[in-house]
């Protein structure tokens, strides 16, 4: 029994470490500029686990097989343990894991701590139940107020927007898609119409709730064109499942087109 | 305690009549077994719904017959619907952490055994007892007739989070009577819970027989002590959130909605109030449940791994401080739920601390139980076999912890399977490993019979393998991104993973079928299984000097003395390779 415990672990262990090392499922490519960093701080977090992972699997594994009662009069090693050894155990496991934490945590405080730049494009971005919408600025750089009375999906208003009486609003631009240009700093200022959502975009390495009664903001520079998936990861009711929109990432030059375009929709 | 009093504590007698001995019982013991069969009950329900949660995931189109009569709603032709899915997510979740894990690990055992454990002829408080158990039953009754309102159950998952789970019918279906008797199942659950927990902390620290020093109660007490605290503590906070949330669906008040809120084109009348107060509340007593839920589990597997290693435990203190340690940190990490909630980014610095930080009793406890196998003479009873597997799962469910407390890497896990994988493995199937290490090994005790060992073993390894197959996968899923809580797969990327979650859904079929070996050799063994003596398992503890099953007051009237630790095994030059707790034997190097 102590050897088939061994066997079963050694293979429950192997078959893991193949999995996460082979990379057979791994995050897409990062397209923005702390995605970098992040994956290097999660291989640095995988490769140290993985260390752990092996050894207490396989030392569980061999002791269960080693120590198995053989029914030979051998004396149990009579011990109730060694202080020296806790404290070493004690001292080694919070040096690790605290300094991991440590290390990594310059990176939370890129993504939070610092400010966006002052020439950062700044984008709202609103969830409700079960899609995105985005509004720009426009040429004017100003957000018109919102007004929950005039907010009506059936006529496309989803911010309350009152663009007859609101100078701000005249020129703000409203879409379903996201589309941002490439290497430029972008602020989004996120909200939530309804119940809570999230905002998260894999390949930015970016991901924030939306908090209904409060605007959050973050902010991320993508580096490299295409179109990516975003998704909604808190749970918000039956349509959950389905709530997505898309980031575009665009040349400066395709960006002003798309920017135009839109415009021209409102 | 006056004399007087402990005096006429000793003439109480069994009660005779069936609903005094069985139904509204004093003993501890009865209660015990009550809150086990509830968890049992309840386990059987929420492994179910996760069988039809597996199944809508890769056959969204399967015809389940049947289930269109429990809800016609929510299965029209027997087909689920996207937001039935999410009920019975919701009730998996409620079910199993609730009526589960906080019930059969520390009120069923712990009822049980902690009195005979220390000594005692029963709990300190019996009625309190009696009354803690068929308050949990009313929460459990209050929780299921969500099934069968109209609306069905809630969709908003065991966490509840506002403005969802406040707002209304106008937020989705099951938001309506449904989220209603949810909360309050809850908050009555709450009261349950506080009232066993302050019996617990009583017990522990008054009832002590002759002897029972603080550092010579077994480990399990220790777990069932700390976890009496921490549930004393949080539940207290989950009862105001669920009070709070209550009237905010039924009292017209603002405690967790803002103003401005439009649902399903309706402007809601609410202003002022903040979802994330709710979180903070939510989760100050949801991390502390994570260790209510495994501590018990971890003091059983110590006490069995020392039976049957046949040694002592490796570093006794060590053991019982970092149970403490894990106790008092867990209340100071509950904003690791919270990272990307919107609090301030600021205070994610001293939750990651703290949350690595509580990742040092734990490794702890792992070298502790690897020492204790270390040069021991190991007998694989199926009790032990569970023990075994419960520190592996511990240590790969513990390690992807490690990921997760780390804000900086949250934006690539939150709400994933990673997640997901995480806390199925440590709280979820440790913990069971745990209560199945507890029944095997306890068994005997209870029922007065044996349970059938060869059974044992084929219900712990194709357990252990089944669960490795269920929930590893997930962790490889969740880091390429792979969302909780989706019923269906409607984003690109998501779409290739399919294969994966056929693989676990079988995996979780298979693995939930061989459950019922466990369920027909309790029965069978419990009237058909081979007698029990007092002592089967040559253990040291107090509750293997009574009689199996031990009479009405434990102890016929005596009270034991003590005179060691509790986990004298192999002991040098003695003939029998044990020494039990009340043996007056001297032994060399006793504390």
């Amino acid at each position: 029994m102590g050897l088939a415990f061994f066997v079963v672990l050694v293979l429950i262990t192997a078959v893991s470490v193949y999995i996460f090392g082979a990379h057979i499922w791994w995050p897409p490519h990062a397209i923005s500029t702390i995605g970098p960093s992040v994956d290097h701080q999660f291989n640095l977090t995988l490769i140290l686990t993985g260390i752990i992972f092996v050894c207490a699997q396989l030392g569980l594994g061999y002791f269960a097989w080693k120590y198995r009662d053989r029914k030979d009069g051998r004396k149990v090693i009579y011990s109730h343990g060694n202080n020296k050894l806790e404290a070493g155990w004690t001292i080694a496991a919070a040096v690790v894991f605290i300094g991991l934490n440590l290390i990594g945590f310059q990176i939370w405080a890129k993504m939070y701590f610092t400010p966006a730049p002052p020439d950062a494009l700044q984008i709202q971005v609103q969830g409700q139940q079960f899609a995105y919408y985005f509004r720009y600025p426009g040429p004017d750089g100003k957000f018109g107020p919102t007004h929950v009375e005039k907010v009506d999906d059936a006529t496309g208003n989803f911010f309350g927007l009152d663009r007859d009486h609101d100078q701000d609003s005249k020129d703000d631009i409203v879409t379903a898609t996201l589309g941002v240009p490439v290497n430029r700093p972008v602020e989004l200022i996120l909200r939530s119409k309804d119940v809570g959502h999230s905002f998260f975009v894999r390949e930015l390495r970016i991901h924030q709730d939306l908090v209904p009664g409060i605007e959050i903001p973050i902010h991320f520079t993508a580096t490299e064109t295409g179109r990516f998936e975003i998704v909604c990861t808190q749970l918000c009711g039956l349509g959950h499942y389905k709530m997505r929109a898309f980031l575009q990432v665009m040349t400066e030059e395709d960006y002003q087109k798309w920017l135009q375009s839109q415009m021209a929709a409102q | 305690m006056p004399e007087a009093h402990a005096e006429t504590a000793h003439q109480h007698h069994a009660p005779t009549k069936f609903i005094w001995k069985y139904i509204f019982s004093l003993d501890h013991k009865v209660i015990g077994k009550q809150y086990y069969f509830l968890a049992l009950f309840s386990v059987v329900v929420g492994m179910i719904l996760s069988w039809l949660m597996r199944i809508h995931l890769v056959w969204p189109n399967a015809k389940l017959y049947g289930l269109d009569l429990l809800s016609p709603a929510g299965a029209p032709g027997g087909v689920m619907t996207p937001e039935y899915y999410l009920s019975l997510m919701t009730l998996h979740g409620t079910i199993m952490i609730f009526f589960v894990l906080t019930t059969a690990p520390q009120s069923g055992f712990g009822n049980y055994f902690l009195p005979i454990q220390i000594g005692a002829e029963d709990m300190a408080f019996p009625r309190l007892n009696m009354l803690s158990f068929w308050t949990t039953f009313v929460a459990l009754m209050v929780l299921l007739s969500t099934f069968f309102v109209t609306d069905g159950p809630p969709i908003s998952g065991w966490t509840g989070y506002p403005p969802l789970s406040a707002v209304g019918s106008s937020a989705g279906p099951g938001e309506g009577l449904g989220q209603t008797l949810w909360v309050i199942s809850i908050a009555i659950f709450c009261i349950g819970s506080l009232l066993g927990a302050l019996n617990f902390i009583a017990t522990t620290l008054d009832l002590r027989t002759k002897g029972m020093k603080l550092m010579r109660l077994p480990l399990t007490c220790w777990a069932w002590f700390v976890t009496a605290v921490l549930g004393l503590l949080s539940f207290a906070v989950l009862f105001g959130a669920c009070a709070l949330l209550l009237l905010d669906r039924v009292g017209g008040t603002s405690f967790f909605i803002p103003g401005g809120l439009i649902v399903s084109d309706k402007i809601m009348p609410h202003s002022g109030g903040s979802p994330l107060l709710y979180q903070h509340l939510f989760w100050f007593f949801g991390h502390p449940e994570v260790y209510i839920a495994i501590l018990p589990g971890m003091g059983v597997t110590s006490h069995i791994i020392s039976c049957f290693a046949r040694k002592p435990i490796f570093g006794y203190r060590a053991m019982a401080y970092s149970l403490m340690a894990i106790g008092f940190l867990s209340f100071t990490v509950w904003g690791h739920h919270m990272f990307l909630s919107g609090m301030s980014p600021y205070s994610a610095f001293s939750f990651s601390l703290f949350t690595m930080a509580i990742g040092v009793p734990s490794a702890i406890k792992t070298f502790n139980w690897l020492g204790t196998l270390w040069g021991g003479k190991i007998r694989f009873t199926s009790a032990m076999l569970f023990s075994i597997g419960f520190v592996s799962l511990f240590v790969t469910g513990g390690l992807s912890g490690i990921f997760l407390a780390q804000p900086q890497l949250d934006p690539m896990l939150h709400a994933t399977y990673f997640v997901v994988a995480h806390f199925h493995m440590v709280m979820g199937v440790a913990a069971i490993f745990g209560m199945f290490a507890g029944t095997y090994f306890w068994f005997p005790k209870m029922f007065g019979r044996m349970m059938n060992e060869t059974w044992g073993k084929v219900h712990f390894w194709t357990t252990f393998i089944g669960v490795y197959c269920v929930f590893m996968p997930m962790h490889f899923i969740g880091v390429e991104g792979a969302i909780r809580r989706y019923s269906t797969w409607t984003d690109n990327y998501l779409i290739p993973m399919i294969p994966v979650h056929e693989f676990m859904t079988i995996a979780a079929l298979f693995t939930g079928a061989v459950q019922f070996i466990f369920l027909i050799n309790v029965f069978w063994s419990m009237f058909k299984g081979e007698k029990a003596t007092d002592n089967p398992w040559k253990g040291t503890s107090l509750e293997w000097t009574v009689p199996s099953p031990p009479p009405f007051d434990n102890f016929a009237g005596k009270h034991p003395v003590v005179y060691h630790g509790p986990y004298e095994y192999g002991v040098p030059g003695k003939d029998k390779d044990y020494v039990m707790q009340d043996s007056p034997e001297k032994i060399e190097d006793d504390e």
